[in-house]
């Protein structure tokens, strides 16, 4: 599994933001989003997500059926959680894993519960399952979010900032989750100021130098 | 399909947990429909005659009223831009909500119609019908209110701005709705062209309301 970016370009009210950027990134690499505020950084990650058109260059994601848009294999998070403080931690987290999950490649991976639990469990929410996520704090928020990535399985990671108000245990506990993720082949691009702890991991300096090998 | 029932059920499972907003639009009905004999009068014969008319109209105001909900609250707590992550088409995601918000409103405000007919005086024999219209006709409310509500996302004070996209586009759900009922009440005939004509139009806007709103919401996210 290899992402190949090339010559993208993006623009946000007229003006460019991003001009001319190259990325490679294959199974297995970490890519830190670093560079002043208003880089492009989110620009960027939301322009892989989809939600905005480039202007030009073209997105690949090889090893996946042809057609489908890159999207379809991401995990976005963004700056928002989207957490409904109505639903308990559980119900939330059941919901992504229905909506987000393809049940055919999750076949093997035990017992639809048996996800949500683990994804709890790991991230240190399983004692909160039932609490209506109104009530959690925004670490706690937070961790319900990230809490996603684990019960969907989607090959490339989009973190925009992701540790923001996580206490220093839960950001050590999420750069293992990331690590567990390349290790399994997965790829990562994350927009962030704090340093994850990742051991494999490359960086992209936005705003400055735009291409990367 | 499993996705958009998942979707269907959390929406649900919300609209059950925030009751307040249905108590909103059901309180609202029956304060615009209980006006109306205050404003013209108690002549039996007249409220009769306009009570279709009313319970549309009335109808079509409170469920103008909770079309911003259908989106709102997604795109204020990111959980839209997660959604169009998914491997469901956004069209997928805007019927199952635009469905959501039939059941959870359009529909409640139709069961209500006949018992606020009891205060303008329309026959008891009649109300069937007048409940067959509105159920009939209201998926083009929910659908067509669908648009209104993507296109309005991001303005300030979206909601009058989509009373005024919305209730254009539902003239001929009224006018042939209330014709069901008119037809019926003055024995003319008719009442079963109107009422597949009704038909007809919220069907069309299944088909519509999904792809122009999904349209909208993909500029909104951008």
């Amino acid at each position: 599994m290899q992402l190949t970016i090339e010559s993208l370009g993006c623009e946000r009210g007229g003006r460019t933001i991003i001009d001319g950027l190259s990325l490679t990134a294959a199974a297995g690499e970490a890519v830190l989003l670093t560079g002043p505020n208003g880089a492009g950084k989110t620009t960027l990650l939301r322009t892989i997500a989809g939600f905005l058109p480039p202007a030009t260059g073209t997105m690949r994601l090889t090893d996946v059926p042809e057609g489908e848009p890159v999207a379809e294999h991401c995990h976005y998070i963004g700056h928002l959680n989207a957490v409904k403080p109505r639903l308990s931690v559980e119900e939330n987290l059941a919901f992504w894993r229905d909506f987000l999950g393809d049940s055919q490649r999750e076949a093997g991976h035990g017992s639809p519960e048996g996800i949500i639990d683990a994804a709890l469990d790991r991230l240190g929410l399983l004692h909160l399952a039932a609490t209506p996520a109104g009530y959690l704090s925004a670490g706690q928020r937070r961790r319900l979010a990230l809490a996603r990535l684990l019960v969907a399985h989607r090959p490339v990671w989009l973190l925009d900032e992701p540790t923001v108000s996580l206490d220093v245990a839960s950001v050590a506990t999420f750069a293992g989750v990331v690590e567990e993720h390349l290790a399994a082949g997965g790829l990562v691009l994350a927009a962030t100021h704090v340093p994850l702890g990742l051991t494999r991991t490359r960086e992209l300096r936005m705003g400055a130098a735009r291409v990367a090998a | 399909m499993s996705q958009l029932w998942a979707l269907l059920k959390r929406d649900l499972r919300l609209a059950v947990r925030e009751g307040g907003a249905l108590g909103t639009a059901l309180g609202f009905y029956l304060v615009v429909v209980a006006m109306l004999p205050f404003g013209m009068g108690p002549d039996l014969n007249l409220l009769a005659r306009v009570a279709s008319g009313v319970l549309w109209v009335g109808l079509l105001l409170a469920a103008l009223l909770s079309l911003p909900r259908i989106f709102d609250a997604d795109l204020e707590d990111g959980s839209l831009e997660v959604l169009a992550t998914g491997a469901v088409p956004l069209e997928g995601v805007v019927a199952a909500k635009a469905f959501a918000h039939w059941l959870t409103t359009a529909i409640p405000l139709a069961l209500m119609a006949p018992v606020l007919g009891l205060l303008l005086n329309l026959d008891i024999a009649v109300q069937p019908v007048l409940l067959a219209s509105m159920l009939g006709g209201s998926p083009a409310v929910s659908f067509l209110g669908a648009i209104g509500a993507a296109l309005t996302l991001r303005g300030r004070r979206g909601g009058l701005l989509i009373a005024l996209l919305v209730l254009p586009l539902c003239v001929p759900t009224l006018i042939f709705g209330v014709s069901v009922v008119s037809a019926v009440v003055l024995g003319t005939g008719g009442a079963q062209a109107s009422f597949l004509i009704l038909l007809a139009i919220s069907i069309a806007s299944l088909a519509i309301g999904p792809v122009a709103a999904a349209a909208a919401l993909r500029i909104q996210l951008g």
